[in-house]
C-alpha cells in the first residue's frame, strides 16, 4: 500500500489517500479517517442491510482478536479467512489485537504472552498462537503483538516501560519471520507497534526501532483516552511521529473522541478506530456535528437557538448504564432519553441524509430508549456511524481549505445541549406528565 | 356516542339509522375479494384491501407490539413482504399515549410505516400482563405498571385510543378469560363480549377509515361459542376474530372450537385467528378456513437463537452448530440465509445483538413465505398436498404426527400419508 500525502505540516498533520490497500490492492481510505469499527465483523447493532444504507463506509473493517481469538479452531476447519466466513465482501480487513471497549484486566502480560478478553474469558496469546489466528483469519493488514499494558494502573516504573518496547520488538520480529513463511498471508501488511507509556526516552526508541523493521504502518498504543492527560499525549505522539517515516501510515488506538482526535490529527496521526459511535449509541445519545463552516456564524447560533439554553457540564452524564468502558456524554451529543424530545418532531439532525434521519424523528427514538426497544440501538448506530464520518470528511476538507482552526472553533466548540433538566409540568396531557413522573424502568413483560 | 346500552338489538338499530351521510357514500375501508377456495378443505385464498395497502391472505401478521418490530427497520419488514404488522393498544396507550402518536400522524406516521396496521384493544394484556385487574361491566380496572395509578380501561376508551392510534383495522375490547378457565365466568365474558362489541361500534369516530373487529368468544364450550357467533354476526362489523384460544388448552379442544367458528362466519368476511403463529397451527387452521393470524413466538424465539425451518427449528447457540458452514435454511432466500452461516450466527451471539436481528428476520421471511406457499397452493388447486408434504417435511415419521393435527385435517378431508 502507499500512502500518497497531498499536503503535510512539518510537526504537525497530514493530508491524503493511502492508496492499494488490501491483498487486491484496490481499495483506499483518505486520510486523516477512521476505519469501521466491528465486533466479530459486524458493527454493532447492524445487519449488512442496514448497514448499506450507509454510504459511504471506511474501507477498512477493523477486526479485533478480543471479539474472535475464542473461534480459532472454527476458523481453522473453515479455511477460507475470516471475510467470507462473517460474509464481508469489498472491505479491505484490519486486525488488531485489543477491542478498544473490552476491559483489560492488568497483571496478564509475560515475557512471551499477551492476553485477550473473549464471551468465554482469558485467552492467552503466543506469538505462535497469534500468528496461527492471524493465518486463519487471513486479514489484509495486521497489528503485531505488542505488550501494551503500561498505560494501566498508576505511572509505571521506568524498568516496566522498557520492558514493553523489548517485548514489543521482540514479538514484531518474530511475527515478521512467521509471516514470511505463512503462505496465506502473502499479500498483507504488518503494523508495527510503538510503546513506551508516558517516557519519552522509551517512546523514542520504539519509535526508531519499529521504523528499522519492514513493517506497513505504525500503531501507537499506550494512548487510550484516560492513560494519560491531553497535552502529554500530543507532545509524545509529536515526537514519535518525528521518528517516523513519512510515507507510512500512522493509527492511534484507543482514541475517538472528536476533540481528541483533532488535536491528535495535528500532532501527526492518519487513522482512528471508530468505537465512539458505538459509544455514544450505548448511552442512548445521537452525535450532532455543526460541519457546515460556510454558514454565517451569527446565523449559525440564531438557528441553534433554544438548543443552547442550558449549559454543559463536563462531569454530570448521564446515569444509565455505561459499557464497560463508555464515558460519560461530551458536548457533541444529545441525549434523546430527555422528556424534552419526547414531541419533538424533527429528525436528529436536519440534513444529516442517514437512514434514521430521513425515516424518523427525535420523538420516535425517544420512545424506543424509554422503553427499552432494540430498534434504539440499530438507529442510533447508524446515525453515529454516519455523523461520524462527516466529522472526517469535514476534517479534510478543513484541512484542504486551510480552514482548520474554523472548523476547530465551529465544530468542536459546537453546543448542542444536553439538559438534565425535564421541561416544566402542566403541559395539559396526562400521558405526557404521567410520563414525566415515570422513571426509566425497564418495561418488565411486555417484549 | 352512544347511550348507556340495555340491549344488544338497540344499537343495532340505532346504528342503521344513526345519519351518517359520509360513512353510507364512502367507500368501504374493507373489502375482500376471494380468489380461489379449496375444493377439499376450508381453505381460501383471498385479496383483502385495506386503506394502506392490498393484503394476500391466508397472512401471518408480525407483532410489533410498541411500535417497532424488534430491531427491523421498516424498510427491512417492507423488503420481507409484509403487508401488515401489529401494534399494541395497552403499551402504546401508556408510553406514548394517544395524544402524541396522535400529532405524529397515527401510529403509521410515528413509526414510519406506511402498510398496514392492525391494534388489538389491550384487553388481552390486560388479563395477560397486568396484576390485580378486576373486570366489571364498565371495563378493566387496573395499576399501571409504571407509576402505579388506576387506570379504568372502557371499550370506548380502548377505542378511543385505537381512533387516535389511526390503525387500519382495530380489534374490539372483549371480556378475556383465559382458555383453562371453566364454570359460570366463561359465559358471563362471552356476553359481556357482546354488549362490549355494541359498545366499541358505537364508539368508533372513523368508521370510514378504520375497521373494527369482532372477537368469538364462548371458551371450549361448542355452545357458548355458538350463541356467541349467532349474536354477533348479526352485527354488520367488516372482520371476526376467534379469541379466547392459543392459551393452554388441549389442542383437541382448539381445533374444535376453531372449525365450528369458521363454518358460522360469513364466507365474505375475513376471519382472523388470533395469537396463532406456531406453522402446524398455521397450516391447520387454514384448511380449517382462517385467512388471517398473528403471534409474538416467530420474533421472540428469534432473539434465543432459535431459527424456524420448514423441519421443526434449529437452535443456533448450541454448540453443534459452531463448525456448521451452511446457511439456516439453504432453501431460504431471506438476506439472512444469503449471505450468512450458522457457524457465524453462533459467534456471533457471543458478540452482538445483530445475531438476534439475523435470525428475527430470518423467522419473519419463513412464516411470510409459508403462508404465500399455502396462498399459490389453494390458487393452484393443491392445497391438500402442500399439507401433506408440509406435515412429511416437519415430521420424520408420521407416527410424530401430532394426533390433534391428523384429527383436525381428517375433518376437513385430508388424510395425512404413513411414511
Amino acid at each position: 500500500m502507499k500512502l500518497e500525502l497531498s499536503r503535510v505540516v512539518q510537526g504537525g498533520y497530514r493530508l491524503g489517500v493511502l492508496r492499494e490497500i488490501g491483498r487486491a490492492a484496490t481499495s483506499s481510505l483518505e486520510v486523516p479517517g477512521c476505519l469501521l469499527y466491528t465486533r466479530c465483523g459486524t458493527v454493532p447493532h447492524l445487519t449488512q442491510d442496514t448497514l448499506h444504507t450507509l454510504s459511504p463506509l471506511p474501507s477498512v473493517t477493523q477486526l479485533t482478536l478480543s471479539t474472535v481469538a475464542e473461534h480459532q479452531e472454527v476458523l481453522e476447519e473453515y479455511k477460507d479467512g475470516f471475510k467470507k466466513f462473517a460474509g464481508l465482501h469489498d472491505t479491505v480487513l484490519y486486525c488488531s489485537l485489543h477491542d478498544p471497549l473490552t476491559p483489560r484486566p492488568a497483571g496478564h502480560v509475560t515475557n512471551k504472552t499477551v492476553s485477550v478478553w473473549g464471551s468465554g474469558g482469558r485467552i492467552e496469546l503466543t506469538v505462535g498462537r497469534f500468528m496461527a489466528l492471524q493465518k486463519a483469519l487471513r486479514p489484509d493488514l495486521y497489528q503485531s503483538m505488542a505488550d501494551g499494558e503500561t498505560w494501566q494502573g498508576d505511572a509505571a516504573s521506568r524498568k516496566r516501560l522498557r520492558k514493553s518496547v523489548d517485548r514489543t520488538l521482540a514479538h514484531l520480529d518474530e511475527c515478521l519471520l512467521i509471516h514470511q513463511q505463512t503462505a496465506e498471508l502473502q499479500g498483507a501488511e504488518v503494523l508495527g507497534v510503538v510503546e513506551g507509556g508516558d517516557s519519552l526516552e522509551e517512546r523514542l526508541r520504539s519509535a526508531r526501532e519499529t521504523a528499522k523493521r519492514p513493517v506497513g504502518g505504525f500503531c501507537l498504543d499506550g494512548f487510550q483516552t484516560g492513560s494519560m492527560d491531553g497535552p502529554l499525549r500530543t507532545q509524545l505522539i509529536s515526537a514519535v511521529a518525528g521518528e517516523l517515516p513519512e510515507d507510512k501510515p500512522r493509527l492511534l488506538q484507543g482514541v475517538g473522541r472528536p476533540d481528541e482526535v483533532v488535536a491528535c490529527v495535528e500532532a501527526g496521526v492518519d487513522l482512528f478506530e471508530s468505537f465512539f459511535p458505538f459509544q455514544v449509541t450505548e448511552r442512548g445519545c445521537a452525535l450532532t456535528f455543526d460541519l457546515d463552516l460556510s454558514l454565517d456564524p451569527e446565523r449559525a447560533v440564531l438557528e441553534l437557538g433554544e438548543e443552547l439554553d442550558e449549559t454543559w457540564q463536563p462531569e454530570r452524564g448521564r446515569d444509565a448504564e455505561l459499557e464497560d468502558g463508555a464515558e460519560t456524554m461530551t458536548p457533541f451529543e444529545m441525549d434523546l432519553k430527555d422528556t424534552k424530545y419526547r414531541g419533538d418532531f424533527r429528525p436528529l439532525v436536519e440534513g444529516c441524509g442517514c437512514y434514521c434521519c430521513t425515516n424518523h424523528q427525535r420523538a420516535y427514538l425517544h420512545h424506543l430508549l424509554v422503553t427499552n426497544e432494540l430498534l434504539a440501538g440499530v438507529l442510533l448506530m447508524l446515525h453515529n456511524t454516519a455523523q461520524y464520518t462527516a466529522f472526517f470528511r469535514a476534517l479534510r476538507a478543513a484541512l484542504a481549505n486551510d480552514q482548520l482552526e474554523l472548523f476547530k472553533t465551529r465544530v468542536l466548540r459546537s453546543k448542542r445541549v444536553v439538559s438534565n433538566h425535564p421541561p416544566p409540568p402542566g403541559t395539559g396531557d396526562e400521558s405526557v406528565e404521567a410520563a414525566q413522573r415515570a422513571t426509566h424502568e425497564p418495561n418488565s413483560e411486555f417484549k | 356516542m352512544a347511550a348507556p346500552i340495555d340491549s344488544a338489538s338497540d344499537v343495532v338499530a340505532s346504528k342503521t339509522s344513526m345519519p351518517s351521510l359520509k360513512s353510507l357514500s364512502a367507500v368501504s375501508p374493507l373489502t375482500l375479494r376471494i380468489i380461489a377456495e379449496c375444493p377439499v378443505t376450508k381453505a381460501r385464498a383471498c385479496d383483502l384491501k385495506l386503506p394502506h395497502s392490498l393484503v394476500n391472505t391466508p397472512v401471518f401478521m408480525p407483532v410489533g407490539t410498541q411500535g417497532t418490530l424488534k430491531g427491523i427497520t421498516s424498510d427491512q419488514l417492507e423488503n420481507l413482504g409484509c403487508k401488515i404488522c401489529l401494534g399494541n393498544t395497552y403499551h402504546l396507550g401508556m408510553r406514548p399515549g394517544p395524544a402524541l402518536i396522535e400529532k405524529a400522524n397515527g401510529l403509521h406516521g410515528f413509526m414510519n410505516w406506511k402498510r398496514n396496521l392492525l391494534t388489538d384493544s389491550g384487553g388481552f394484556q390486560m388479563v395477560s400482563l397486568v396484576e390485580l385487574s378486576e373486570v366489571t361491566e364498565e371495563g378493566v380496572k387496573f395499576k399501571s405498571p409504571y407509576d402505579g395509578s388506576e387506570i379504568l380501561l372502557t371499550p370506548e376508551k380502548s377505542i378511543e385510543i385505537q381512533n387516535s392510534l389511526g390503525s387500519d383495522i382495530m380489534m374490539q375490547l372483549d371480556d378475556v378469560v383465559s382458555s383453562t378457565v371453566t364454570g359460570p365466568r366463561v359465559e358471563e365474558a362471552m356476553h359481556r363480549s357482546i354488549r362490549w362489541l355494541d359498545r366499541c361500534i358505537g364508539a368508533n369516530q372513523n368508521p370510514e377509515k378504520q375497521n373494527l373487529f369482532a372477537i368469538i368468544q364462548g371458551g371450549l364450550s361448542a355452545d357458548l361459542r355458538k350463541t356467541c357467533l349467532d349474536e354477533m354476526t348479526k352485527r354488520d362489523v367488516p372482520g371476526f376474530a376467534i379469541g379466547g384460544l392459543s392459551g393452554g388448552e388441549e389442542k383437541d379442544d382448539f381445533w374444535r372450537m376453531v372449525t365450528l367458528s369458521t363454518d358460522h362466519l360469513p364466507r365474505h368476511k375475513p376471519r382472523y385467528l388470533m395469537g396463532v403463529g406456531y406453522a402446524v397451527d398455521l397450516v391447520v387452521c387454514v384448511a380449517l378456513g382462517c385467512d388471517m393470524f398473528d403471534c409474538v413466538y416467530p420474533t421472540r424465539t428469534a432473539r434465543f437463537g432459535s431459527a424456524l425451518v420448514p423441519w421443526g427449528s434449529l437452535q443456533v447457540k448450541q454448540k453443534q452448530y459452531a463448525k456448521d458452514f451452511q446457511p439456516i435454511d439453504p432453501d431460504c432466500k431471506c438476506p439472512t440465509c444469503k449471505r450468512h452461516s450458522r457457524a457465524y450466527l453462533h459467534a456471533l451471539f457471543k458478540n452482538d445483538t445483530a445475531a438476534m436481528h439475523h435470525i428475527t428476520i430470518h423467522n419473519l421471511s419463513y412464516q411470510l413465505t409459508l403462508m404465500l406457499s399455502a396462498r399459490q397452493s389453494i390458487i393452484d388447486g393443491r392445497f391438500p398436498d402442500f399439507v401433506k408434504n408440509f406435515m412429511r417435511k416437519m415430521f420424520p415419521s408420521s407416527d410424530q404426527y401430532p394426533s390433534w393435527a391428523v384429527d383436525a385435517l381428517a375433518s376437513v378431508n385430508i388424510t395425512l400419508d404413513q411414511h
